[in-house]
C-alpha cells in the first residue's frame, strides 16, 4: 500500500508521506473509533466551545489572564547567545548547563536556516547541580579545543547553571590554571538566565561579552582601512542573512568600511562544495578588537542591543546612533542620512535609483494594498519597523503584538503610528502572546497576518493569509537568504506582500473577476 | 568604592556587628550602602528603625518581575544617610534563596545603585552554602571579607569553613580575607584563642568586641549603639573596628586548617578535652 515493490527500478521509490498516508480508510476509521476510548466530546460540543473561544466574551477572559502565557512569541536567552557567538571567526559557542538545551538551540536554528550549527554543551547532570559544574566546564574546554580546534570560545549559561549561581569568570580562570586551555586562549562569556528576558537579551549580553574580551586584548588598536571611515554596525538578532550582506553592500557603496558585529551570514549560509567547514566566515576577532576606535557605532535594533549600546556610548564614549531597523522608504532614508552625517560621505546615485524603484513599485501595487488591515507579531524592533513599512504601503495596522517587548516599545510604536493617518486604528500589545493575538484576530478581523511560522495556526483557523517575516520560519524555504532592509529589501518584502494578496484574490474571486491582469 | 562582606555562623551577631560598624563608618563621613543577603531581611533594621524593610524579591514577586521595580522603592536611606537594601528571599522550605541574592544584586547593578559610595557591605546568611550565597564574593563584588566569630567551637568551625570558600574564590576571583572579628561570648581565653586561630588562618583578629548589654538595649529600640548611646564605651568599640577596617592593609589568602588541627587547638586552650577513645560506643550502663 505504501511503497512500490520494485527495488531495482529506475523509477524513484514512492513512499507515501503522512499527508497522503493518513487519508487511507484504515486510518480515517481509526481516528473515528478511538474517540470512544478517549472519552471525547462529540463534534457538536467541540464546535460549540470552539466558536465560543472566538467571541468577545472569551477575548475579555483571555485578556484578563495573569498567571499563564500561551504560545509566547519568543525564545530563551542562550539561543540568542549562540547566534551572537557564531557571528565571529572560528568561534565555538559552549553553553554551560544541561545537554537538552543545546540540542534545542541547534535544532531550532537548523530548522530555520537549514544549516548545521556548531554548539557544545558542558552537559551538567544531577551531580553537577549539587556540587557545581566547574569540572564540566573545565573538561568541556579541554575536549572541545582538542576536537573542534576553535580560535575562540563563547560561553553562555542555561537556567540550571544560573539557578545554582555558576560563576563563569572564576571557572574560566580555573580552566586556564588547570591548563584545559592556555592563559592566552580567547574566551568570552555571558550569563544568560532564560527565566528573564528573551533570546534578544542573550544576544545582546553575548555581543557585549565578546566586545569586552576582544577590546581588552593586544589587537585593540586603530583599524587600517586605507582612509575609509570605519563604522561599527550592530545588526542585532538578525535572522535575514541577506540583511547582513545588504548592510555591507550599502556601506561599501557609500565608501564606508563597515565593521559588522557580528556577521553570521556565512556561518548560516555556507555553499555545498563537498567540504565541511565548522566555522565558515564570521567577523575576525582582530577586526572586532578595533571596534573601540571606529568613527561611530550604528545600532539597528534598539530593544535588542540595549546593553551593548550602553557599553559603546557610556564606556567607550563613542558616538552611537540608535536607529529603527531600516525597512521601507523612511527607515532606509533615515539610515542613509545618518551614515552620511556620521561620515560626511554623500549618498551615491546608485542608492537613489534603488529608492526610486521602490517608490515606483509601491505605486504599482498600491491598489491592492491600500486600506488593507494587518496584524503583526514578532520581536519588538521588527514590529516597529514593519509597522512603519505597512503604513508606507497605505495599509492599516490593527493588532501589533510583541511578547518580548521592552519598556520603550510602546512609545516607539506610538511615534511611528502617529506619523501616519493610517495609524489611528492600531492597538499596541506589548507582552501579549499568540493566544491573545488569536482572540484579537477573531473579534476584530484583519486581511493579513505578518509574523513567524507560529502564526500559521491562526492563519488557517481564521482563514487570513500569512506573510512570513521574522523568526522562526520553519515551513518556508530560503526566506532567510533574502534581504528585508534597504530599498532592495523593501522591494522584496513588497513583492511577497502584494503577491500574497493577489494569490488570495485569484483563489477567492468570482469567475467574472478572475482576470489575467492584476 | 570598597565592597566588603560579613560572613559567620548563624546567630553570631553578624547583622548587629555590621550595622553598628557601618553606622560608625558613616559617622566618620564615609558613604555607605548595606545590602542584606539574608531571606530573613533583618540586616538593616537598626539603621532604619523598622521591623523589616520591603525586600527586592518580595516586591518583585508582588509586581511580577524585578524589571518592574523602581530603585527608590527598595533602596531606603537611614541614619547618617546610610543606604539600605534587603535582597530578601522565599519562605522557608520553598524556592531558592541563593537565586534571590543573584537576582537582587544584578538588579541593583543595573539600576545604578552602586554610585557615589565609599563602602558597600553585604550581610550574608550563615555559611557559604551554595553559588547564590557566594554571589557577594564573586567577580567585581566584595573584595574583602570579615568573618564574625567567637570563642565557641561551632563559630570557629564555621569561620574555618568560610575560609575554605574564600580560598576557592581567592584564586579565581581575587577576593581576600580582611580578618576575624571576635564578637565575644565571654568564653575562656577567647581573645588569645581567636588570635591563634587567625594566625593559623593566615589572617588577623582585627578587633575584639567585648560583650555589653547596651547592644541588647539598643536592639530593642531598633537602633545601633552609636545612635542609641553615642558616649557608651561599646560605641567606641565599633568606632575602633570601623577605623581599623577603613585603614586595613592586611588582606590575605586564607590557609584553612583541618578539623583535627582545629580540635587540637581547642584542646590546647582547654576548651575541649583530650578524646578518650575507650568510651566510644559504650552505653551509659557500661560506663557507669
Amino acid at each position: 500500500m505504501t511503497t512500490t515493490p520494485e527495488t531495482n527500478s529506475h523509477i524513484p521509490l514512492k513512499v507515501l508521506d503522512h499527508t497522503e498516508l493518513f487519508k487511507d480508510e484504515v486510518y480515517t476509521k481509526q481516528f473515528e473509533t478511538k474517540r470512544e476510548f478517549e472519552n471525547g466530546a462529540d463534534d457538536a460540543e467541540v464546535n460549540r466551545v470552539l466558536e465560543w473561544t472566538r467571541t468577545w466574551e472569551y477575548r475579555e477572559k483571555n485578556f484578563a489572564r495573569e498567571a499563564l502565557t500561551v504560545n509566547p512569541a519568543k525564545a530563551c536567552q542562550p539561543l540568542g547567545a549562540v547566534l551572537a557567538a557564531i557571528g565571529f571567526e572560528g568561534t565555538l559557542p559552549i553553553v554551560h548547563g544541561s545537554q537538552g538545551c543545546v540540542a534545542y538551540f541547534r535544532s531550532h536554528f537548523a530548522r530555520h536556516f537549514k544549516e548545521p550549527v556548531p554548539a557544545a554543551s558542558t552537559s551538567m547532570t544531577e551531580d553537577a547541580a549539587v556540587f557545581g559544574g566547574i569540572n564540566n566546564l573545565v573538561e568541556s574546554f579541554a575536549n572541545s579545543t582538542a576536537l573542534y580546534k576553535p580560535k575562540h570560545i563563547a560561553v553562555s549559561t542555561t537556567c540550571m547553571a544560573e539557578v545554582i549561581g555558576e560563576d563563569l569568570f572564576a571557572y574560566i580562570r580555573t580552566a586556564r590554571d588547570q591548563e584545559a586551555i592556555t592563559q592566552e586562549f580567547p574566551v568570552s562569556y555571558a550569563h544568560t538566565p532564560s527565566f528573564v528576558g528573551s533570546h534578544l537579551n542573550g544576544y545582546d549580553v553575548m555581543i557585549k561579552g565578546i566586545l569586552d574580551m576582544v577590546t581588552a586584548g593586544p589587537d585593540a588598536k586603530a583599524p587600517q582601512t586605507g582612509g575609509k571611515p570605519q563604522l561599527n554596525i550592530f545588526p542585532g538578532f538578525e535572522t535575514y542573512l541577506g540583511n547582513l550582506r545588504e548592510y555591507r553592500r550599502i556601506l561599501e557603496l557609500m565608501g564606508v568600511a563597515p565593521l559588522i558585529l557580528g556577521d553570521h551570514s556565512d556561518a548560516l549560509d555556507s555553499p555545498a562544495n563537498g567540504e565541511y567547514d565548522l566555522y565558515p566566515g564570521g567577523t575576525k576577532l582582530a577586526d572586532a578588537a578595533t571596534a573601540k576606535f571606529s568613527k561611530a557605532s550604528v545600532v539597528l535594533q534598539e530593544s535588542t542591543m540595549r546593553r551593548t549600546a550602553e557599553l559603546v556610548r557610556d564606556t567607550w564614549k563613542q558616538e552611537t546612533a540608535v536607529l529603527e531597523t531600516p525597512i521601507g522608504i523612511r527607515g532606509t532614508d533615515q539610515f542613509l542620512t545618518e551614515i552620511a552625517r556620521l561620515t560626511g560621505l554623500p549618498v551615491p546615485a546608485e542608492l537613489t535609483v534603488e529608492r526610486g524603484r521602490l517608490v515606483d513599485a509601491l505605486a504599482d501595487s498600491h491598489a491592492y494594498l491600500h486600506g488593507k488591515r494587518v496584524a503583526i507579531a514578532g520581536d519588538p524592533d521588527l514590529v516597529v519597523a514593519l509597522t512603519r513599512f505597512v503604513l508606507e504601503c497605505g495599509m492599516v495596522p490593527v493588532h501589533l503584538v510583541s511578547t518580548n517587548a521592552d519598556s520603550g516599545f510602546k512609545a516607539r510604536m506610538e511615534k511611528v503610528l502617529s506619523a501616519s493617518k493610517f495609524g489611528d486604528a492600531a492597538t499596541v500589545w506589548p507582552e501579549k502572546d499568540l493566544w491573545h493575538l488569536r482572540s484579537l484576530v477573531f473579534t476584530e478581523p484583519v486581511d493579513l497576518l505578518i509574523g513567524s511560522t507560529y502564526l500559521k495556526y491562526i492563519s488557517r483557523e481564521a482563514n487570513v493569509p500569512l506573510l512570513r517575516v521574522g523568526f522562526p520560519i520553519f515551513d518556508r524555504h530560503h526566506l532567510h537568504r533574502q534581504a528585508t532592509i534597504g530599498y532592495t529589501g523593501g522591494l522584496s518584502l513588497l513583492t511577497q506582500m502584494v503577491n500574497t494578496f493577489l494569490d488570495e484574490l485569484d483563489r477567492n474571486c468570482l469567475p467574472h473577476s478572475f482576470d489575467a491582469v492584476r | 568604592m570598597r565592597q566588603i562582606a560579613f560572613y559567620g555562623k548563624g546567630g553570631i551577631g553578624k547583622s548587629t556587628t555590621q550595622q553598628n560598624t557601618m553606622a560608625a563608618m558613616a559617622e566618620m563621613g564615609r558613604r555607605v550602602m548595606i545590602v542584606g543577603c539574608d531571606p530573613k531581611a533583618d540586616s538593616t533594621r537598626l539603621i532604619l528603625h523598622s521591623k523589616a524593610q520591603t525586600s527586592v524579591i518580595e516586591l518583585a514577586a508582588e509586581k511580577g518581575s524585578v524589571e518592574d521595580l523602581e530603585l527608590d522603592e527598595v533602596l531606603v536611606e537611614g541614619a547618617w544617610g546610610i543606604k539600605c537594601v534587603e535582597s530578601g528571599g522565599p519562605e522557608p522550605g520553598v524556592g531558592c534563596a541563593g537565586r534571590g541574592v543573584i537576582t537582587s544584586i544584578t538588579y541593583l547593578e543595573e539600576a545604578g545603585a552602586y554610585e557615589n559610595l565609599d563602602f558597600v557591605t553585604y550581610d550574608v546568611l550563615g555559611d557559604v552554602v551554595c553559588g547564590g550565597f557566594a554571589m557577594p564574593i564573586r567577580q567585581g563584588k566584595a573584595q574583602e571579607i570579615y568573618i564574625v566569630t567567637s570563642g565557641e567551637m561551632m563559630a570557629m568551625y564555621a569561620a574555618n569553613n568560610i575560609s575554605r570558600g574564600i580560598l576557592k574564590y581567592a584564586h579565581s576571583g581575587g577576593v581576600r580575607l580582611g580578618g576575624l572579628i571576635c564578637n565575644s561570648r565571654n568564653t575562656d581565653r577567647e581573645d588569645e584563642l581567636i588570635m591563634e586561630l587567625a594566625r593559623r588562618l593566615n589572617t588577623q583578629m582585627i578587633h575584639f568586641i567585648p560583650r555589653n548589654n547596651v547592644v541588647q538595649h539598643a536592639e530593642l529600640r531598633r537602633m545601633t549603639v552609636i545612635e542609641y548611646d553615642a558616649q557608651n564605651s561599646q560605641a567606641n568599640e565599633y568606632r575602633q573596628l570601623a577605623k581599623k577596617i577603613d585603614e586595613n592593609e592586611m588582606k590575605t589568602i586564607p590557609t584553612p586548617i583541618s578539623m583535627d588541627e582545629l580540635e587540637d587547638l581547642l584542646i590546647e586552650f582547654g576548651i575541649m578535652e583530650q578524646e578518650d577513645t575507650s568510651i566510644i560506643g559504650q552505653k551509659a550502663a557500661a560506663t557507669a
